[in-house]
């Protein structure tokens, strides 16, 4: 098959990102181990296609709401790496200059309006910021990504509910992993389809994708946000995936089986895309290419990360009200 | 001048903010056609319209969730949840996510936000639909918290929330609802973060909130009688605190009672009490005593309720027991 000029660079954009987005993971990682990168983070290695998919569907104007589980999001939105990395490192130069951490990732310059830690929190959130669209007469969407074990938390039913009744411009985004922490959701769910079955309780159409597969995402992802730009409401996509990690940094991940996780390397979403684009006309030389530009990216945010002084004490009583103060009392 | 209920003092203020402002929006449970259920809402639902007097289903964490996803998006969100109690339910969305956000993603976000609640006891509806929690919402940093004594600084005070371009938690005590005070004419805007002073004494001075400023009042008439003289100070706003009147105000008469709702253990008056401990020491003649609900969950019971949320008698007996000791 052979692809147009607009076509095959649409493809191999959507190759790089799920190329970086892997690379500055396994570098996120690597900093770990030099006990660069603190605390606790949970990487969404073997997830790309699906931030990177939905991602390329979205306009600049349209949000983002994430998880704790959001470097990918944030990356897939355009803020570039280094004030990521340097947020996971604790760095003045970071996104949030070190106030937020690896799970709270924002920019909302980028429409990359939050990452968020407590299960189920961010699906009503979402709902108010495509309520305020509504309201407001923008054609803005939301789009509000979560896992699995989060469909069996209150929130998410509240906000199913509350995004249909008012026909909410606003796409959740089920990235089906398989797993909640350390439990299999399929073990602690009533329904085989976690986040596909139950919109159907809410009148929404079931819609389940091969989250592995970037173009299909892209797909389901376009159609998804189109209905909801043009009033006719919210939709659910549950996006099949894996990652092949552990939950988070303390998690070597031995609970899953040997044979599912080898069957799941083997549908990594990279190799498989990239030998898609190979079938379909695209060069060895062109992919090398971009992974050589990546990683030369990554090296770079490394560099000026490392680089990155830690945040001052006067950044520690700032922001907590709009006046940039923390004052309470008089 | 005219008279106005509390509760018609609610609807008075969100509809002076809604007037001029088109991105204040309401959203709660049986507010619109219905006027909420304690009737708070009364005709703004036929004045602005469904779009933005927006009945929600049972679902407090997407109410508050969509005012927290509104207000980070260029509206003016005021929430209500029915009862204070209600809350618990929802805690995630107010101590986690609006008021943590702004600070942790280093001042990209803000959450003009109001949350209206009806707070407190005196209804006989027990130990679920009846506490005072203006304490959950203080010990939350990120919050602000406002809770009006009487129906003209409902209306000050909400206008002052509304366009405060933070979150702030706007307690409505229940049992003042029926209350009625006169209203001036025209535009009525507070100041966040400012006590008032209703009564000035020379011998003691009762540091009250929300219910317990009425209560306070006529004790103070009582005690007058017996020669102890008060002064009273309405607090207003538990954050942003006015910690200079309230100092002053103690320093003065050199005594300092406060008058809590709320359960015994973590009450604002214990804050109160650290900081007059910590600054005006040295001005104090007595010990600073604290009447409050004791630290038991409300009974039902009318007889029980009465004895369990300070009262003017139990106000009048304590400070006299104090002062003359
Ligand atoms: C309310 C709440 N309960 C529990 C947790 C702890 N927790 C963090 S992530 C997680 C698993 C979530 O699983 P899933 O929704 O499938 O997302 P994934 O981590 O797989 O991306 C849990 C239980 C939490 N953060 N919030
Ligand atoms: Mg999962």
């Amino acid at each position: 098959m052979t692809m147009t000029t607009s076509h095959i660079t649409a493809k191999l954009e959507l190759y790089r990102v799920q190329v970086a987005l892997r690379e500055f993971e396994r570098r996120a990682h690597d900093l770990f181990l030099e006990n660069l990168v603190k605390g606790t983070s949970h990487l969404g290695l073997g997830q790309e296609a699906v931030a990177a998919g939905v991602a390329a569907a979205m306009r600049p104007t349209d949000w983002t709401f994430a998880t704790y589980r959001g470097h990918n999001h944030t990356l897939a939105r355009g803020v570039p790496m280094t004030p990521v990395l340097a947020e996971l490192m604790g760095r003045s130069n970071g996104l949030m200059a070190g106030k937020g951490g690896s799970m709270h990732l924002t920019s909302v310059e980028h429409g990359m309006m939050g990452s968020y830690a407590i299960i189920g929190a961010h699906l009503v959130i979402a709902c108010g910021a495509a309520w305020s669209a509504q309201y407001r007469g923008t054609d803005q969407v939301a789009v509000c990504f979560f896992g699995d074990g989060t469909t069996n938390i209150g929130a998410f039913h509240e906000a199913l509910n509350f995004a249909a009744i008012w026909k909410l411009p606003v796409v959740f985004v089920c990235e089906n992993n398989l797993y909640m922490e350390y439990t299999r959701t399929s073990d602690i769910t009533a329904v085989e389809h976690p986040a596909a079955d139950r919109a159907r309780a809410y009148g929404l159409e079931p819609i389940i994708v091969d989250g592995n597969d970037v173009d299909a995402v892209f797909e389901v992802a376009s159609t998804a946000i189109d209905r909801a730009r043009a009033g006719e409401g919210p939709s659910m996509i549950e996006a099949k995936t894996y990652r092949h990690g552990g939950h988070s940094r303390a998690d070597p991940g031995k609970y899953r089986p040997d044979e599912e996780v080898k069957a799941w390397l083997a549908r990594d979403p990279i190799p498989m895309y990239h030998s898609r684009l190979l079938a379909e006309g695209a060069s060895e030389e062109q992919l090398v290419a971009i992974h050589h530009a990546v990683m030369a990216e990554v090296d770079l945010a490394t560099e000026e990360a490392k680089a990155g002084t830690p945040p001052g004490p006067e950044l520690l009583m700032k922001d907590v009200w709009a006046d940039g103060g923390s004052q309470w009392r008089n | 001048m005219a008279q106005l209920t509390f509760r018609e003092a609610i609807a008075h203020g969100l509809a002076q903010e809604m007037r001029r402002d088109p991105s204040v929006v309401m959203i709660g449970e049986d507010i619109g056609a219905a006027g909420g259920v304690f009737k708070g809402t009364v005709g703004l639902f036929e004045e602005f319209g469904p779009v933005r007097v927006r009945d929600t289903p049972i679902s407090e964490q997407a109410i508050l969730g969509a005012a927290m996803g509104a207000a980070m998006t260029g509206l003016r969100p005021v929430a209500e949840v029915m009862f204070s109690d209600f809350f618990a339910v929802c805690w995630d969305i107010v101590a986690n996510e609006i008021a943590k956000s702004r600070y942790m993603t280093n001042g990209q976000v803000s959450f003009p936000l109001v949350i209206r609640s009806g707070n407190g006891g005196g209804l006989r509806f027990g130990a679920q639909h009846s506490q005072s929690v203006e304490n959950w919402a203080m010990m939350v940093p990120g919050l602000k918290v406002v809770v009006p004594s009487n129906a003209r600084d409902v209306i000050g005070l909400m206008a002052a929330a509304i366009r405060d371009p933070d979150p702030v938690i706007f307690l409505e005590a229940k049992a003042l609802y029926p209350t009625k005070s006169e209203i001036p004419e025209g535009e009525i805007l507070d100041t966040l973060g400012t006590a008032t002073v209703p009564r000035s004494g020379a011998d003691a001075t009762l540091v009250a909130l929300g219910a317990m400023v009425p209560r306070a009042l006529a004790a103070a008439e009582e005690l007058a009688e017996q020669g102890i003289d008060c002064t009273v100070v309405d607090v207003r706003s538990l954050v942003p605190l006015d910690t200079q009147t309230i100092l002053r105000e103690v320093s003065a008469t050199g005594r300092m009672f406060t008058v809590e709702e709320n359960p015994r253990l973590c009450g604002w008056g214990a804050e109160l009490s650290s900081i007059v401990t910590e600054e005006a020491f040295y001005d104090l003649d007595g010990p600073i005593v604290r009447i409050t609900t004791p630290h038991i969950p409300l009974p039902a019971a009318d007889a029980l309720e009465d004895l369990a949320i300070p009262s003017v008698e139990r106000i009048v007996e304590t400070v006299v027991k104090s002062m003359n000791s």
